[in-house]
């Protein structure tokens, strides 16, 4: 078996023979479950947990298998074989997700322990994307690349996922749980609407410690996660957190699935009682047993490596040169492209969002090229963001033309990075056996209607996040637009929010009307931008127009007709 | 793919439907006695009234338990028009198909 040599990509981290040996072995227990239950040995009943426990569903069409890519960091090699097993075993392609994963659709059965062998080979796995337990930590895409950034939340995130995987209390929880972590003043990982929403910061002596939110989350019932801690010291993290997962363990409802998650029990309880009942329990667990010790912060942080980035400056001359030549290179950079904590370097969004194309959706030959591309300008590393795209967070900013130029070359090179074009969007019912309506056709029509990379660039910030269903998988709650897919009496209606925000400044979308069908979506979109463009004010976001005018003249125009 | 439905007049009818336990390829419960599956709703078999429709569930349901060949076996609606088969909703009609946004794929594909 051949494995990433520690250190050869810079920022990943890197297994130890524990993890292999855990997941070689997860691999082999799965074989034997697989083969119990085609010679049936095993229930239906009996088998679903666990092959959900190893990422499998059954979607409309075949299996779904969704496959771990913890905190979005993959390697170039990982991508390949990401690649390969979509060619091999798929139909060529593969869906990123908005929890940071890669999700494939047509999968078999009988191939899935031979895909999870494979993906064992590049220190891969497909665990903790499904059931009642801790899923895949979610984090900034930016990590440890971002100007802003004041933690790098991938070495929480880690511990968390080494924390959480097995743990006895976290296996069967009363629901899914989600977490994610921010390590800048910015938000972008919408934490306050995750289960735990995590902000890692520093005190005046240079101290890391961390903010807790708790409570949040989107679905059938939208909350925004409560302050429950200000400041819990870098040596508690872990004790702190599974105070707060005991006292869900211990009064979460698991008698209606509606309300299990935890955002109802922090609702039902109240926060100050929440955060009560937690203090009690992490006061009890504070000790040796629960200290996250700094030297183990260090050891993994030191397994995550570290790009070997060189003395540069900031804009040089001939990327300045590039961008005064090639408008279309200039837009791309000023959309996609990101500051970078070393001078010199930048991170560049690629799309997976073309106009008119399906939101997340990379093909082999796609993700063989990024990887490509990687290797070449960004030390072998990647990240895959919630917004469904990919970034390559180290990219010499005098190297971003050739980037660019590769890129466009293969469809990859769109300028919609947070503009209008850079839908959200779940499966949907054209996949997804939850789904009451399509998602997919409706981010397609929309992102055609505004393919002109002016015009979105005009527009400015506004996302819009669709959801098939009310499991809000799209995050409609907090698009500034959201559309959420409806079944009426068979057919397929679309519910419009607006003023949704995952940011800090956190806020669930209001309904503007009633639910109209797909082909009204699209023009209510447009009858929106256009009754912003006409009420903003200079360098006013949509969201901030949207709040200083109110929903009535945006109501009026997409409602005129009805 | 057309997913109107201009066939409201038409009576409903039932089929069978499950996935394949092997490889989760969507299958129809086949005409005849033997508890057959077949790929193509084209090809199943088609019940006109309800009760004839549950004593076929039910058999579906205790073969595919029985024999490990098929999972999440149900009974969905569809309506038979200018000769197509069509189903009442979109879910089905869709499943039956492939995805509407990948009219390469899915049985679809093979039409």
């Amino acid at each position: 078996m051949n494995h990433i040599a520690p250190g050869r990509n810079a920022g990943v981290y890197s297994y130890d023979d524990i993890d292999r040996r855990f997941v070689a072995e997860r691999v082999e227990q799965f074989r034997a479950q697989v083969e119990r239950r085609l010679s049936g040995e095993l229930t239906e009943d009996e088998f679903k947990p666990l092959r959900l426990m190893n990422g499998l569903y059954l979607q409309l069409h075949a299996y779904m298998l969704r496959i771990a890519v913890p905190y979005g960091v993959l390697t170039a090699r990982q991508l390949r074989k990401l690649a390969e097993i979509g060619r091999k075993y798929d139909k060529g392609y593969g869906h990123f997700t908005t929890r940071q994963n890669l999700q494939f659709n047509w999968i078999k059965l009988e191939d899935t322990p031979a895909i999870l062998h494979e993906l064992a080979e590049v220190d891969m796995h497909a665990l903790q994307t499904s059931g009642n337990c801790v899923r895949n930590v979610t984090t900034d895409q930016f990590v440890g690349a971002a100007r802003d950034e004041v933690v790098d939340g991938r070495v929480y995130a880690e511990i968390l996922r080494q924390w959480t995987t097995l743990h006895p209390e976290f296996t069967f929880l009363p629901r899914k749980f989600k977490i994610a972590i921010m390590g800048s003043d910015a938000d972008r990982a919408a934490i306050r609407v995750h289960d735990v929403g995590v902000f890692a910061k520093r005190n005046e002596r240079g101290e890391v410690g961390f903010t807790f939110y708790v409570g949040g989350g989107l679905g059938r019932s939208p909350f925004i996660g409560k302050l429950i801690r200000d400041w819990v010291p870098e040596e508690d993290f872990v004790a702190y957190l599974e105070a707060i997962l005991r006292v869900y363990n211990q009064y979460g409802r698991r008698d209606n699935i509606y309300k299990a998650r935890i955002k109802i029990l922090v609702h039902e309880l109240g926060q100050e009682k929440f955060t009560q009942e937690v203090e009690e329990e992490f006061a009890r667990l504070r000790g040796p047993k629960y200290r996250l010790a700094p030297e183990v912060v260090d050891e993994i942080r030191r397994r995550f490596g570290g790009p070997a980035f060189e003395t540069l400056t900031d804009e040089p001359e001939s990327f300045q040169a590039a961008k005064a030549a090639n408008p279309d290179f200039a837009r791309w950079v000023a959309v996609n492209v990101l500051a970078h904590k070393v001078p010199g370097y930048a991170a560049a969004t690629i799309s997976l969002k073309p106009a008119g194309g399906i939101p997340g959706d990379a093909t082999s030959e796609q993700m063989e090229l990024i990887a490509d591309l990687a290797d070449a300008h960004s030390f072998g590393e990647l990240r895959v963001s919630h917004a469904q795209n990919l970034v390559l967070a180290h990219v010499r900013q005098d190297e971003l033309f050739t980037l660019w130029t590769a890129l466009e070359a293969n469809g990859l090179g769109t300028p919609n990075a947070g503009l209008i074009g850079d839908i959200i969007a779940c499966p949907g019912l054209d996949y997804c056996a939850l789904a009451n309506a399509r998602s997919i056709p409706l981010a397609q029509a929309i992102s055609a209607r505004f393919a002109d990379p002016a015009r979105q660039q005009t527009i400015g910030e506004l996302g819009i996040k669709i959801s098939g269903c009310i499991n809000a998988c799209g995050h409609h709650h907090v698009g500034a637009i959201g559309i959420l897919g409806v079944d009426k009496k068979g057919e397929e209606f679309y519910q419009i929010t607006v003023g949704g925000d995952p940011t800090l400044t956190t806020a669930i979308g209001d309904i503007l009307g009633p639910a109209v069908t797909a082909d009204e979506t699209v023009d209510a979109i447009e009858a929106i931008v256009e009754v912003y463009l006409s009420n903003r004010h200079d360098g006013e976001r949509f969201i901030d127009t949207l709040k200083r005018v109110g929903h009535g003249p945006f109501k009026e125009r997409v409602y005129a007709a009805h | 793919m057309a997913l109107s439905d201009k066939s409201r007049n038409e009576a409903v009818l039932k089929a069978i439907t499950a996935n394949r336990l092997r490889d989760g390829e969507v299958i129809f419960l086949a005409p005849g006695p033997d508890l057959g599956w077949v790929e193509r709703l084209d090809a199943a078999a088609l019940f006109e009234d309800a009760a004839a429709a549950d004593t076929a569930l039910a058999a579906a349901k205790a073969q595919a338990e029985g024999e490990q060949f098929a999972v999440d076996v149900y009974a969905f609606d569809l309506r038979v028009t200018d000769g197509q088969r069509v189903p009442v909703k979109t879910r089905e009609r869709i499943r039956a198909l492939g995805p509407t946004v990948r009219i390469d794929l899915g049985k679809q594909a093979a039409a």
